[in-house]
């Protein structure tokens, strides 16, 4: 039996409504308990800031395209190189670092939960391998379901209540934690050339559009009570004058709205915020966007914050890829996943000097400032394709300080500024609204119920930052705060403590999340799934799931659906 | 000057990026010796190597240092220098030169592939032969040689210059494969005869050969040219002037020797 106690910090805990209340947190066996007794090891964090462990929703960390993108881009490393130490690996960075270096550098800055939010199907066992690889951290990974053929053949055909159960089976199959969907139509599409342009285009050979896509897959969602919302990643994403299709195809579920419960997420907002009819005349989406969620409550977004830096970007996008290869000419990657999904890796410079970029870098932090309820709009880079998860503290920043704003508005490309809406606006974040931005909201839209709060009974994941609240004003001295979220005083997971004053004192391994569904109704395995997939897969239906076997520190999350 | 003399015939790779002038124009010969070398997996020091002898020539003279022996062994030699000499007796390793901006290098033996990788000015000059990828950038970079000059008085190996920027890659003697694959600007004059697919994705920049080599389908005859100038120097010809590489819309200009390649003669029909 472990105990710790974390004595007279400042908590900030978003989900039991603590805003910066001096306080002690007390730990036993990876768990937050009432207290502990007198002798328990102490952390003593007074004139520091203590929130749960951060949470990340979406950030592209292990899998298919992630390691192309690897092999795409020695470049990328030879510039940031980790040395082994006595207590972690060696790895490389910069923006698509090596397993091991993700977890420890996450770790540092106080994460504790990663989200991979692509995972084709087929390659679910190199996701878990990679997985599995990552320390420090717990993980899961969403499968691409918006363009499974099965999925299209049952709600083209109205079979809902089929499809949920074949869905389980999915999530199963390839241990997925909730169901993500990629330009919805459009990547089927691909597989011929083609592409779909608004919710209402015809998906070749299936006969059904994305908007169907979209509302079959959250009735299935709902019928399968899972924990997250569809994972929506727009159609038309990355074109100028796209954000009318982000409004739509959040308009297109508001029926399907129990409550105030969020039926869908769409995720990187930021790259489905553009308006203009061209890149010449690109502008901001983001006040329509936020006007729209503001008034709306059944959905939650995330930023895609751009950093102006030397990326790589990759989704599973494939024709949006083959777009921003068309731009840059760069070397590029295209991945045709058989029937399933496609994907593409472009490497990408973010510069100040570019009204495009720019823009987009305001378009991010525009919608994160005009949303008033930071509970939905949560902070992401959709790392690495707006900019390496290494740069939030300076997304923070951002947040925190109208004064680091205007710093960085005063450097970038003329154009960009005039048409940006940031010199109006005044709104920062406080710490206690950073808290939910990065871990408590964040769990929330996840449904993860142990994370991103520290009542009793959630999961000892912590995080303790050397921000003084009574002394530190963040909007002034963002500086300093930005130097602290980037190297986090203690990071607690599971009640050991990981890190101290930036540096990885103890490795450890973390869980791997899935969704156990248990549905009354059976999913049947008919001669025509088998066939299809001796047809048409190179892996056979019975070698398709992945077995217990395979997946390190499994923690399956049971669920029970209605059908 | 400098001397540094092997205390014994090398076996394992060793890090060398430390013998440069700008490092050692600030350090006593006590710090010299100390300076850090990584031999194969082992830490070492410069003076565990080498004999380090201080020979203080006419103060007029520039900062030199001089290897004498094998130096095969020892990669990034005079990386990222500035200024001064490095002359190496016998044989130079790997990545010799690496993104130098100023100075010279004179290798009297071989040079190991890498030679001036993302060099931006300096002079490198080896006379025997050098490996591939000279002038190259790092791998998965395009940012290639960007100004200077390579001299190389034997043969080079593949993909010679690289994503070329700016600058002159000279070969006395007979060059790889692809020669000036991506390359965008700057030189490269080969004397010698070449084994094929010169200029391959070029965007511009010019490439002379001498002497006999086959051309890519992807290039177009432009004309036939006299004498052609390299490096403020006229060389006499007549040579084939080609433009291309067509297939990337490149507009860089091959010049090839008239003489040596009579296999190219059916080209002449299209200038007419």
């Amino acid at each position: 039996m472990t105990e710790l106690i974390i004595k007279n910090g400042f908590v900030y805990d978003p989900l039991n409504r603590i805003d910066g209340e001096k306080m002690d947190i007390s730990i036993r066996d990876g768990k937050i308990v009432e207290s502990v007794k007198e002798k328990a090891n102490g952390i003593n964090a007074s004139g520091m800031v203590v929130m749960p462990g951060g949470v990340d929703i979406h950030t592209h960390i292990a899998g298919g395209e992630v390691n192309s993108g690897r092999l795409l881009r020695p470049e990328d490393h030879v510039k940031d190189v980790e040395v082994k130490t006595a207590l972690t690996r060696s790895g490389v960075g910069y923006s698509i670092p090596s397993t091991f270096t993700t977890g420890y550098r996450y770790s540092k800055m106080g994460y504790t939960t990663l989200m991979n939010p692509s995972m084709a199907p087929l390659e679910a066992r190199h996701t878990h391998e990679e997985l599995a690889d990552i320390p420090m951290v717990d993980k899961a990974a969403y499968p691409l379901l918006g363009d499974w053929w099965f999925s299209l053949e049952h709600i083209r055909d109205g079979l809902i209540e089929e499809n949920a159960a074949h869905i389980a089976w999915m999530l199963q199959a390839t241990r997925g934690y909730a169901i993500k969907i990629v330009n919805p139509g459009g990547l089927e599409a691909w597989g011929f050339g083609r592409n779909v342009h608004s919710l209402d285009d015809v998906v070749p050979h299936f006969n059904i559009t994305p908007r169907e896509i979209i509302r079959g897959l959250c009735k299935v969602n709902r019928l399968l009570n899972l924990p997250h919302t569809i994972h929506v990643h727009t159609n038309n994403l990355g074109k100028p004058g796209n954000y009318v299709t982000a409004i739509e195809t959040m308009k297109c579920v508001e029926d399907l709205a129990q409550g105030d419960k969020p039926v869908i997420h769409i995720t990187h907002i930021q790259f489905c915020a553009f308006k203009g009819s061209d890149w010449s005349t690109l502008s901001s989406g983001a006040g329509e966007i936020s006007k729209y969620v503001n008034n709306h409550n059944h959905v939650t977004l995330d930023m895609g914050q751009v950093i102006f830096s030397n990326t790589t970007t990759m989704t599973a996008d494939g024709p949006f890829q083959y777009g921003l290869y068309n731009i840059t000419g760069n070397k590029w990657v295209n991945h045709d996943v058989e029937t399933e999904t496609s994907g593409g890796i472009v490497p990408f410079k973010y510069k100040r000097s570019s009204a495009v970029h720019a823009t987009q870098w305001s378009i991010g932090l525009e919608i994160a400032l005009l949303i008033e309820d930071p509970w939905k709009i949560l902070m992401t880079t959709d790392h690495p394709n707006g900019g390496p998860f290494t740069s939030y503290p300076k997304i923070l920043a951002w947040l925190m300080s109208r004064a680091a704003r205007e710093i960085t508005l005063s450097k970038i490309n003329k154009r960009a500024r005039k048409k940006s809406l940031l010199p109006s606006i005044d709104r920062e974040l406080s710490l206690y609204e950073l808290a939910i931005v990065t871990r408590a909201g964040q769990a929330k839209a996840l449904g993860l119920k142990p994370k991103g709060h520290l009542g009793v009974g959630a999961d000892a994941d912590v995080a303790i930052y050397n921000i003084d609240p009574q002394r530190l004003d963040i909007s002034k001295e963002y500086k300093v705060a930005r130097k602290a979220f980037k190297k986090a005083a203690f990071t607690i997971k599971d009640g050991e403590v990981v890190v101290k004053d930036g540096e990885i004192v103890k490795p450890v391994t973390g869980k791997t999340y899935w969704i156990d569904v248990s549905t009354s109704m059976p999913h049947e395995i008919n001669d025509d799934i088998k066939k299809k997939f001796r047809e048409y897969w190179t892996v056979e239906y019975e070698n398709y799931p992945l077995p217990d076997s395979f997946i390190h520190s499994s923690f399956p999350i049971p669920v029970k659906a209605e059908v | 000057m400098i001397i540094l003399d092997p205390k014994r015939a090398f076996r394992f790779p060793i890090e060398a990026k430390n013998i440069s002038p700008d490092i050692f124009a600030k350090k006593s010969s006590k710090e010299i010796a100390a300076l850090q070398m990584w031999e194969g997996n082992r830490k070492g020091a410069l003076g565990d190597l080498f004999n380090i002898k201080n020979d203080s020539g006419s103060p007029s003279e520039e900062f030199t240092i001089k290897i004498e022996g094998d130096a095969s062994k020892l990669r990034n030699i005079g990386a990222r220098m500035s200024m001064g000499h490095i002359v190496v007796d016998g044989d130079a390793g790997m990545h010799l030169g690496e993104d130098m901006s100023g100075g010279t290098i004179t290798v009297a033996g071989n040079a190991g592939s890498w030679a001036g990788s993302k060099m931006k000015g300096g002079t490198i000059e080896i006379k025997g032969n050098a490996g591939d990828y000279i002038g190259a950038p790092y791998r998965g970079s395009t940012k290639g040689m960007n100004g200077g000059k390579i001299i190389i008085h034997g043969n080079a190996g593949y993909e010679v210059g690289c994503f070329m920027r700016n600058g002159l890659i000279q070969i006395l003697g007979d060059v790889g494969l692809f020669a000036g694959i991506h390359m965008s600007n700057g030189t490269i004059f080969v004397q010698g005869n070449s084994e094929g697919r010169a200029g391959a994705q070029m965007i511009n920049g010019k490439i002379v050969i001498c002497g006999h080599t086959p051309v890519m389908p992807t290039f177009t005859i432009d004309s036939i040219k006299p004498k052609v100038k390299v490096d403020g120097e006229k060389i006499e010809g007549p040579f084939y002037r080609f433009i291309g590489d067509l297939a990337d819309n490149g507009n860089g200009k091959l010049f090839v020797s008239k003489t040596k390649n009579p296999h190219l003669s059916p080209y002449e029909k299209y200038l007419e």
